[in-house]
């Protein structure tokens, strides 16, 4: 069993994964001011989308970025593409910092990071054909390929599953899978080392969300870039990455391989997040074993985020060295290398169900007592 | 057996558009039994939504062109005048849209705009629309329900809004629910306690519940009964055992297949259905999904595939011309085994 686990990933993992340190981001911080007062607009407020996070993307390496909406992972996704400047931290592109350098010394490196966006639709310029959209990368780097722009194109479309004849074709004749194609096509356009895919497949139709996922796969394992893949979807980001982190309210709480994040989760949240994906039971057993535990009220706000664990406002283990005390990230005895976790109070590494539903929400608490009192209740 | 809830019966909807008669739902018919709930899975441009808002009389009946029955209760909708429908909505059929942020105004407090319905239908005072209000916020989780309920939709949160629009939905004690994908913009933490909330509030009301979706995991969770849409008509029905245990169609197959689940392989590569879901307005021949289908040239009687449409009979039924036993085998040795 355990074998069986191990080896498609080492299959998956592609070459020189553990080579290089391709990106280093170490306490990486993001602030938004927010404006009020009157008559004179001042600064009242922080937004800390992202506070302080750490992460390594080697060479050739998928990585992948989850959390739920407002964690701050689209921002972390954007501050490493430097398509924001960040508050303080730094991101390390090949030992280089390029957290605050100018237009002038990032024009080489923006060849080698690439990002390819979520929505499909609004990604692409709708005035432009598809060969000016992926040839415009090459023009504004002055990358004169051999055999000429519009040749490389074509190459680009074959490569992404699209007809080379469709050069000259608006993105509005594409379907959505197809424009992510073209997207990802774009992206590939100047051989980048990085790219950074933020929700790549979650606008998109079920059965076209394979097919681009294959797609990145195909294009991370012949070709040897390195992915940060930003999702919502638990089981895509399992799918696609080698090695996990899991943000909640600006922080990473869990990080680890794969495996170990997902059979052997020991943060709370992850423990939550795991529990409430709904799956389609498809062994013969009536119960599918695992118990589902009910995350009370909605992630805080990042204005004023919770003293210590952002977590302990909702967790069931929540004590008060959580609200005093910040937990690091650090590999809690029972983990993995590399297996890293944010918190006081682990929970035991397994995914295996509990005596009982863990039941925080008062309201439904409430509901379900009411419920068994009447028997079935009126009709 | 008692007559159904609602009963549609070779629904046709057709608009009108610049480019040509867009053919939406073709030939549909199902049932739903009061306190049940019915799932409706498939892709956008499947027809699941506008069979529901056809049933609500939420079309445009300028470039619209209805066909069929649809008896609620015994009581033709599709023919029925605009008066007796409005008595309907919101009374005996109500519906909880995907966006909760769209679907609630917000130059109004989030509890004027749930009592509204309850005054209209019940002749209730200001009064008694407000206790009853408070009462339904109460319910549906929202913590300090008679403060919140003078807050404007802004100051809820996603998962706040969403539960304000299923009080709002039920306040009027419906038989009917429709829920247009009512957990598509929450994250999963949350979308799991609305998921919990739906359930338990329907053995309260005993409710009737169309629950549509793409996500096969939640209709899993949701549904007694499964219907399958494609292209306008349904493919499969059945029990949700029957339709998730042992799917019949090649396109509920190729669904299940192109889904990476939690405990899947990670080093296979996922089986998409080749290929894009076809234009409306100008649909295959045949069976809607042979372009797209793997398994045709295994169908008895070459071209069958693409020269005549199969039939989906009612209860437990594929509309695929693969006999029974084809299905069969073809699940258990080629498609289960993918499945891990």
């Amino acid at each position: 069993m355990k074998e069986d686990l191990v080896l498609p990933a080492q299959r998956a993992q592609g070459p020189g994964t553990d080579g290089e340190r391709l990106l280093e981001v170490t306490g990486l911080t993001k602030h938004f001011p927010v404006k009020g007062g009157f008559p004179i607009r001042r600064t009242i407020g922080q937004v800390q989308a992202v506070d302080g996070i750490d992460l390594t993307v080697h060479t050739g390496e998928s990585f992948g970025l989850v959390g739920e909406s407002g964690c701050g992972k689209s921002t972390t996704g954007r501050l490493i593409t430097r398509l924001m400047e960040p508050t303080a931290g730094t991101v390390a592109y090949r030992g280089r910092d390029i957290s605050h350098a100018s237009r002038k010394q990032l024009a080489p490196i923006r060849s080698e990071i690439q990002m390819i966006f979520q929505d499909p639709y609004s990604s692409l310029n709708p005035r432009q054909t598809v060969g000016t959209i992926i040839s415009g990368p090459m023009e504004i780097n002055g990358i004169n390929p051999q055999g000429g722009r519009e040749k490389r194109v074509r190459e680009l479309l074959e490569i992404v599953g699209l007809n080379p004849e469709h050069y000259n074709r608006f993105p509005h004749e594409f379907s959505g899978g197809q424009r992510q194609r073209i997207g990802v096509a774009r992206a590939l356009a100047l051989e980048p080392k990085l790219i950074v895919a933020d929700e790549p497949v979650s606008a998109l139709d079920v059965s076209i969300q394979a097919q681009v996922v294959n797609l990145l796969q195909q294009v991370q394992n012949d070709l040897g870039i390195a992915f940060l893949f930003i999702a919502h979807d638990l089981a895509i980001v399992r799918h696609f990455s080698q090695r996990v982190a899991v943000m909640y309210l600006g922080k990473i709480i869990e990080v680890g391989d794969r495996d170990s994040i997902y059979t052997r989760p020991r943060h709370p949240y992850t423990h939550a997040l795991l529990s409430a994906v709904p799956e389609v039971n498809l062994t013969d057993e009536d119960t599918g074993g695992r118990e589902r535990i009910r995350l009370a009220g909605d992630v805080p706000s990042p204005i004023s985020p919770p003293s210590g664990c952002r977590f302990r406002t909702r967790c069931w283990k929540a004590q008060d060295k959580c609200a005093a005390e910040e937990p690091p990230l650090v590999r809690i005895s029972g983990n993995h290398e590399g297996h890293l976790t944010a918190c006081h109070f682990p929970e035991e590494p397994t995914t295996e169900g509990r005596e009982e539903d863990i039941v925080l929400d008062p309201a439904l608490a409430a509901l379900e007592e009411a419920a068994s009192d009447e028997g079935q209740g009126q009709p | 057996m008692s007559t159904p809830l609602l009963s549609v019966r070779d629904l046709h909807v057709s608009f009108k558009t610049e480019d040509g008669v867009v053919r939406a739902v073709d030939r549909l018919s199902f049932d739903l039994e009061r306190g049940r709930t019915l799932g409706i899975v498939g892709e956008s441009g499947s027809g699941k939504s506008v069979t529901n808002l056809t049933v609500l009389g939420l079309h445009n009946p300028m470039f619209t062109t209805v066909e069929g029955e649809i008896l609620l209760d015994g009581q033709e909708l599709t023919t029925a005048p605009e008066p007796e429908l409005e008595k309907l909505r919101g009374n005996k059929v109500a519906m909880i849209f995907q966006d909760p942020l769209t679907a609630l105004s917000p130059y109004y407090t989030v509890g004027r705009q749930i009592a509204e319905p309850y005054m209209k239908h019940n002749g209730a005072s200001k009064k008694e629309a407000w206790e009853r209000t408070v009462e339904m916020l109460g319910k549906v989780g929202i913590p300090n329900p008679g403060q919140r309920a003078k807050d404007y939709p802004h100051q809820f949160s996603g998962g706040m809004r969403q539960r304000a629009m299923i009080a709002m939905a039920l306040i009027c004690d419906p038989d009917l629910l429709i829920a247009d994908e009512p957990t598509t913009a929450l994250d999963v933490t949350v979308q799991a306690q609305i998921l919990d909330l739906l359930k338990d509030l329907q053995q309260e009301f005993g409710s009737g519940i169309i629950f549509i979706t793409h996500d096969l995991g939640v209709i899993a969770d949701m549904a007694d009964d499964i219907m399958v849409m494609y292209a306008g008509s349904a493919v499969e029905r059945g029990t949700t055992e029957q339709v998730l245990r042992s799917p019949q169609h090649p396109y509920t197959w190729g669904l299940l297949n192109s889904m990476p689940r939690l405990d899947s392989d990670t080093g296979a590569r996922l089986s998409p259905i080749p290929g894009t879901p076809p234009s409306l307005l100008n649909p295959p021949s045949g069976c809607r999904f042979h372009p797209r289908c793997a398994f045709q040239g295994r169908v008895a009687g070459a071209g069958r595939c693409t020269t005549e449409r199969p039939p989906l009979a009612t209860d437990r039924a594929s509309a695929c011309h693969l006999t029974a036993d084809q299905k069969r085998t073809i699940f258990i040795e080629e498609i289960k085994p993918r499945l891990g």
